[in-house]
């Protein structure tokens, strides 16, 4: 079997000493994770030994020796191997590097074999000429660096893989490497961070502000919940519109996302992490972004000139249905009419219009001081203010939804009368019992009023139908227009900012693999790897750390919408998912 | 090191270099033809002859610009994302199997499979288009099932060797998956 040795590169140059490391369970291999010096006390080290292994809670154990023998170094050989019997261990490497060189030599040394005498050849050889192969990598970087499960596998079948099992070691050694040559200790380390901890004041400073940050957060958002929980906010009406409402949506999406990040317990598993952190950047952004817009429309008094044009705008719309309705009252396309009920929808529609340009002409002086306030909030965040405008549109379009509401009913009576009157026409009938068309016997009077009906709806069909079709292409622009200010928000609400600034400034942070690299090797030296990190893919870091977000996309195929259309069923578009209410 | 002389499925020549860096680590590159100039020639005029065709019609010095952008955007995408230099397997007995490929502008990009995870290396037939093909592949083992394999990684897909040259690098990989 061949042995493999996980050797840092920061202890490639370093001092003759100690091994320390673990034995990765279960595989043929070691984790060297740092060398003590000489002069040190046997008793001592055992004692740091057990202090670490209780605060990291990995098996640390004393591998074996490390000698790289400066001028007048001579003569540690037997030194070294005498180590080996105040450390018992299953297995002893002696590890030997030669200035110059750049290969290692290790013999590796078992625990019933006898040590071989100096000077003499080894007996026995293949059991103790063991293959070894040195796999160099970067202390700090796979530290740092988080393992993705492979593509497909199950995150239950991690503890398996040997590179996963090094990786875990390596990062819950921290501990171990805040010894570095500036402590006045009996031990002396070299590992990646020997040459002295370096930290930066804002970190520090940031960390110790944090937490009183967090509780004085969680205060707030327990006042907050506290208001919202009121009872008059709770009755059947507000809850009904404050659900329709986009804003009232985005704000209860983004308390709690507040409530997550305002926790001040530190995150334990990676992904709780990088959820939080992408929460707080997209966060932030967010704000940025909102008082980005706040600074220009606020500029030149550009929100007053919004507000003047609004009051024209809903206006030029009325008269704009107004003309539409005229020209449906008339011959359409050339297309022949029934006078009568074209008469009666049309100035039902028209007067409806009417009432609605005058509660508009009744606002327009507060439109502006209403829009001045409410333009303020996007410093809550750039999706306030798109939901802001999401929300206007909508009231502004009200007449139209509600065209498109009773244009559909009419019709949706009309064809489900004529399906029925239709059956009637050839004999049979629709068993609710059975859910299939049956056939009946009718009396005359029963087909003499069946077909009368029939005949009459079947002419006025045409004329409801071009109203129908009117209102719902209007409808279908409307939500077209909503749509997109929607997935705006989706977008700006579930990007992940954090993992895609990480996987572009420290790729090494998010590992989808590692890659080795043979180093040249010179003859009769083992075998040495260059371990490297592969990092993940973006378009794989986006989609995982994706933050999930309320919308629900219609869940329709063309060929529902379609069949939805021409039977007159009412669509939604989009529903809340957190209210339940799924009719699409 | 060694090189014979060994085609592609379409009859194009490739190189094999086979390394053996220790007596359970060997490395395999195999290597497709370069880019060849008379192609480029070929592309880059056809292009800028219809180019000075819209320019001589339309009398707008925009269709020249973009002619010229056209033309080395789609080199650069070319050799940085399309173009395959060489293609390098890595087995290293007991640790795993590296499979990378090497694009034509210096970027290299590998995958690493544990050989906890590997079943075997075989060869396997394919329909490939209108024929049938041989490919060097990499079983993965089913973590439930013993018997089972949850997957195929197929080797040197763009340089597509034929049998004589598969047979060459399996039975390299099969001594050393033999030794573990």
């Amino acid at each position: 079997m061949v042995l493999k040795i996980f050797f840092p590169q920061c202890c490639n140059r370093a001092d003759s000493g100690l091994l320390v490391g673990r034995w990765v369970p279960g595989f043929d291999s070691v984790v060297v994770l740092a060398v003590i010096h000489y002069p040190f006390i046997p008793g001592q080290v055992k004692k740091y030994l057990s202090e670490m292994q209780s605060a990291i809670q990995l098996e640390l154990t004393v591998l074996g020796s490390w000698s790289m023998p400066k001028d007048g170094q001579e003569g540690m050989d037997s030194f070294l191997k005498d180590l080996s019997t105040i450390f018992p261990q299953g297995r002893w490497l002696q590890l030997s590097r030669e200035l110059g060189k750049r290969g290692f030599a290790c013999q590796v040394i078992g625990r019933d074999a006898a040590v071989p005498p100096r000077g003499q050849p080894k007996e026995g050889g293949d059991d103790e000429k063991e293959k070894v192969i040195f796999i160099h990598y970067d202390q700090r970087k796979v530290m740092l660096s988080h393992l993705h499960p492979a593509h497909g596998q199950e995150p239950a079948a991690e503890g398996v893989s040997e590179l996963r099992l090094v990786f875990q070691t390596v990062a819950q050694s921290q501990p171990l490497f805040f010894l570095d040559k500036y402590d006045d200790g009996p031990i002396k380390l070299t590992h990646w961070q020997s040459e002295g901890r370096e930290a930066s004041i804002l970190v520090e400073l940031i960390k110790q502000a944090s937490v009183p940050m967090c509780l004085v957060l969680t205060w707030l958002l327990s006042l907050w919940t506290q208001l919202r929980s009121i009872r008059v906010l709770n009755m059947w009406p507000v809850r009904f519109v404050s659900s329709k409402l986009s804003t009232c949506v985005q704000l209860s999406h983004r308390t709690e996302h507040l409530q997550t990040i305002s926790s001040p317990r530190r995150a334990q598993q990676h992904a709780d992490f990088m959820r939080k952190a992408n929460i707080f950047v997209s966060f932030l952004v967010d704000i940025a972004l909102g008082l980005l817009l706040i600074s220009w429309l606020y500029r030149e008094n550009r929100i007053g000139r919004l507000a003047n044009t609004l009051v024209p705008v809903a206006d030029h719309v009325a008269k704009e249905l107004q003309e539409l309705l005229q020209w449906l009252m008339g011959a359409p396309a050339g297309l022949k009419m029934n006078r009568a009920l074209d008469q009666v929808l049309g100035r039902f529609f028209l007067y409806h219009i009417h009432l609605w340009i005058s509660y508009i002409h009744l606002l327009s002086p507060f439109i502006e001081m209403i829009l001045w306030y409410v333009g303020l909030s996007a410093c809550l965040g750039l999706t306030f203010a798109l939901s802001v405008v999401s929300d206007i549109v909508a009231l502004l379009t009200f007449h139209i939804y509600c065209f498109y509401v009773y244009g559909a009913r009419i019709y949706c009576l009309k064809i489900y009368g004529l399906s029925s009157l239709w059956r009637l026409f050839r004999g049979k009938k629709w068993n609710v019992l059975r859910q299939r068309v049956d056939s009946c016997s009718y009396d005359l009077d029963q087909l003499f009023i069946g077909t009368l009906l029939f005949t009459i709806l079947l002419f006025l069909l045409p004329t409801t139908a071009l109203y129908y079709l009117v209102f719902t292409l209007l409808r279908l622009g409307v939500v077209l227009l909503q749509g997109f200010i929607h997935l705006m928000i989706d977008i700006i609400n579930s990007f992940p900012l954090f993992a895609g600034g990480l996987r572009l400034f420290r790729p090494y942070r998010l590992a989808e693999g590692v890659k080795f690299k043979v180093l040249c090797e010179e003859p009769g030296m083992s075998l040495h790897l260059m371990m490297e990190i592969n990092p993940l893919k973006l378009s794989t870091a986006v989609q995982q750390y994706r933050i999930p977000t309320y919308s629900c996309y219609p869940k329709d195929s063309w060929a529902a919408l379609c069949k939805k259309l021409f039977v007159g069923d009412l669509i939604y578009p989009w529903t809340p998912l957190h209210k339940g209410s799924k009719e699409d | 090191m060694s090189e014979e002389k060994f085609t592609d499925i379409n009859g194009k020549p490739i190189s094999l270099e086979c390394r053996s860096h220790s007596s359970f680590c060997r490395e395999f590159v195999v290597s497709a033809p370069k880019v060849s100039l008379r192609a480029v020639m070929v592309c880059t005029c056809a292009v800028w002859l219809s180019a000075y065709a819209a320019f001589f019609v339309t009398k707008n010095t925009a269709v020249l610009s973009s002619a010229i952008v056209t033309t080395l955007v789609g080199m650069m995408v070319h050799i940085h994302l399309i173009k395959i230099d060489h293609e390098r397997l890595l087995i290293v007995g007991s640790l795993g199997v590296q499979v990378s490929s090497c694009f034509a502008s210096g970027r290299e990009s590998a995958t690493f499979i544990e050989m906890s995870s590997i079943k075997d290396i075989v060869i396997n037939e394919a329909i490939h288009m209108q024929r049938v093909i041989y490919y060097l592949c990499i079983l993965l083992k089913e973590p439930s099932d013993p018997n089972g394999v949850s997957g195929v990684v197929p080797l040197f897909q763009s340089s597509k060797p034929r049998l004589n040259c598969l047979v060459k690098i399996y039975k390299s990989c099969q001594e050393i998956l033999g030794q573990c």
